[in-house]
């Protein structure tokens, strides 16, 4: 008998060129996925190079990073972000690749627009130059984020050169409380796990409640891996994954989409596969979570109060570092602290999904004053969901206003951006220090934390309003 | 994009014993909008290093003059967070040939080594004897050694080995990169891609 494989070995096995030995391995690309802020170099070196892009139709390019989120249709004001954009457009138009920019009904932030097309399916293997192409595993792809050079080498010859990560896998059974969100699962996770706890590996998320999300929901969960260090996250496909994928555009059709199914059928981990290390948690342990430092790893369930540097694993001088950041001392609670901006988007949480959860908190309430907030669809296909269902009255009812999709304030490349010492709830994926705008305070959390936030102007738990 | 070859770097260090320094705060993204690799060395910590009207941070080591070198110390999990090569440029661009930590993210030590920035990783407790020898003498020079895969402390010759893989360690030492290297297996590459299930 063969040795039981796991997901990700048989999807990693399956696109390896060539081993080199006491090297990496030459890895073959399936997707590949550009925007407009990491892929200009990789282009010149081409140019410089004089090599062509080698398999044009397998690069979709969106425009995302560094677009404005309110008059889209009128030219973008700042001149480099402008020049970014028309070298996405003459670069795609010379290489003959798709390119979804700016105005384009399918354009949005590439991690939401890649899934929502069809053109993330299992068992591929899908990089970006943005470390959130985590997101894709999701659907049991192998999806991870890579540098310029990188770019340059998946445009010319559609490989990388990857050594095999580790691999690790989370197991959660059991069933989610009230009022915890895909995202909260995956602040726990990275709060358990430190920002650096999966470095080196690859992530498998296993057991009852992942098996029980939805796709939005997954994505969420794959989208943070990175946030621990992990090189990627993945998800088992399954008939979940099945139902979100069939009947998208480039999903494949007929017969080619029964012989893809079975082919998928086949992936998911054998009984007895194993692992370089395993984690396992209890999913009635998870509250709504929220963080109060200046990595993704600084969490802690809403309720609780801010740990003392002597219980977390950063260093003792790094972590006073963070929370003299963030305004904040040990030992303080976190709920009722005043708060100034709520940001609900971002590949993380900007997904219909998502707003459904903040509409149904903050339907027949009321923004508070002390709040400014910013609600970015992550496409233009989630935005028109939200005006077919009747999301945006509730919103508009509730003092909000909806802006055009983008990365927006996730980093706030854009004039999207948190002014200094001012504090966010976000339901993006980073609280580094300035990562929404020079001087910004962020707290991540789930976009029902956020939206209670967004009506109580503090840090409130939204259990007390469902 | 060639870079220069690395052998054997000796040099003095500067020292940053800060953990989890992310890329944020290597390049923060504002300054991700040239479609060109130029002048990215000149915002190399732009807002650990200047106040907002520009002036230079006193207290920040890249303005100390006491510290210089090729070499940058960094504490655990440097390089966390966003892919952005333009953080492996800054570094390089901004003079480092080698940076040094007990840890690195992942994608940042991929980038470095791709753009000929040679990042090497110690044990916490040589980090630490490296911080010290710096505090004691901030003149005091690392001599690193890629053929030999070593790190040393001149002063005291203290001296610790570090892992690269072969192929990697070949290209820096020639100034090799990886798309030669693709380049010239095209056709096995194309053989493979007509195959493929997507
Ligand atoms: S939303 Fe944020 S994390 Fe996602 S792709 Fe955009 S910048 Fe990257």
């Amino acid at each position: 008998m063969s040795t039981p494989k796991s997901l990700f070995d048989k999807v990693w096995d399956a696109h390896v060129v060539r081993k080199i030995e006491d090297g990496p391995d030459v890895f073959f690309i399936d997707r590949h996925f550009i925007h407009e802020v990491t892929s200009p170099v990789a282009f010149l070196g081409l140019e410089t190079r004089g090599i062509d892009v080698l398999f044009p139709e397998r690069t979709f390019a969106t425009a995302d990073h560094n677009t404005p989120t309110i008059n889209q249709h009128l030219p973008v004001a700042d001149p480099l972000s402008a020049n970014q954009l028309k070298a996405l457009e003459t670069n795609t138009a010379k290489y003959g690749i798709s390119h979804w920019g700016l105005g384009h009904a399918k354009n949005g932030i590439v991690h939401v627009v890649g899934p929502e097309n069809g053109i993330t399916q299992p068992g591929m293997t899908i990089v970006c130059g943005d470390s959130h192409t985590s997101t894709h595993g999701a659907f049991g792809a192998i999806a991870f984020g890579i540098g310029t050079s990188e770019v340059e080498m998946v445009l010319s010859s559609q490989c990388i050169m990857q050594p095999k990560p580790k691999k690790m896998r989370v197991t959660i059974n059991g069933k989610l409380g009230a009022a915890v969100m895909p995202k909260d699962v995956t602040l726990y996770i990275i709060s358990q796990l430190s920002a650096a706890g999966a470095t080196g590996y690859f992530v498998e998320y296993a057991g009852d409640v992942f098996r029980n999300m939805s796709m939005e929901g997954r994505m969420t969960v794959c989208n943070m891996s990175i946030e621990m260090g992990a090189r990627g996250g993945m998800i088992a496909p399954d008939e979940t994954t099945f139902a979100y994928l069939k009947g998208r555009e480039l999903a494949p059709k007929g017969e080619a989409w029964d012989k893809a199914v079975a082919y998928w059928k086949t992936l998911p981990t054998e009984e007895g596969a194993t692992f370089d290390i395993e984690y396992n948690f209890d999913a009635a342990d998870i509250e709504p979570q929220i963080t109060y430092g200046t990595n993704p790893g600084l969490g802690t369930g809403i309720s609780q109060n801010i740990p003392l540097a002597n219980q977390v694993k950063d260093g003792e001088a790094s972590y006073k570092k963070s929370l003299g950041y963030m305004g904040f001392a040990e030992n303080e609670q976190i709920v009722g602290k005043s708060i100034d901006y709520v940001f609900l988007g971002s590949c993380t949480n900007g997904r219909i999904e998502d707003f459904r959860a903040f509409a149904s908190i903050v339907k027949g309430r009321k923004k508070a004053d002390n709040v400014t907030a910013w609600l970015v669809p992550g496409s233009h296909i989630v935005e028109s969901q939200i005006k077919e269902e009747g999301i945006l009255d509730i919103l508009n009812e509730a003092g909000f206003e909806l802006r055009q999709p983008g990365c927006s304030a996730c980093l706030a490349m854009n004039d999207d951006k948190i002014p200094a010492g001012k504090y966010a709830v976000s339901t993006s994926n980073r609280n580094f220090e300035g990562r929404q705008g020079p001087g910004a305070r962020t707290l991540l959390a789930s976009p029902l934390v956020a939206a209670a936030a967004a009506v109580t102007g503090k840090v409130t738990d939204p259990r007390e309003l469902i | 994009m060639a870079y220069d070859k690395f052998t054997v770097l000796k040099s003095t260090a500067v020292p940053m014993p800060i953990e989890n320094v992310d890329t944020d705060q290597i390049i923060p993204a504002r300054f991700l909008k040239a479609t060109k690799r130029e002048g990215f060395g000149d915002n190399l910590f732009r807002d650990w290093r200047y106040n907002g009207d520009d002036t230079p941070k006193q207290d920040f080591v890249l303005n100390n003059p006491i510290y210089s070198g090729k070499i940058l110390v960094g504490g655990r999990n440097f390089g966390s967070g966003s892919s952005r090569e333009h953080a492996a440029w800054a570094i390089y661009d901004y003079g480092f040939r080698c940076v040094v930590s007990s840890f690195f993210a992942d994608i940042f030590k991929g980038n470095s080594i791709n753009i000929g920035l040679l990042p090497v990783q110690v044990s916490p407790e040589f980090l630490d004897k490296i911080f010290k020898a710096i505090e004691a003498d901030p003149k005091a020079e690392l001599e690193v050694n890629l053929p030999e895969q070593t790190i040393t402390i001149v002063s005291t010759g203290e001296q610790e080995s570090f892992a690269i893989n072969g192929y990697k360690k070949h290209n820096m030492i020639n100034g090799y990169d990886d798309i030669d290297y693709l380049q010239a297996m095209k056709s096995e590459i194309k053989t493979f891609a007509e195959a493929s299930l997507y």
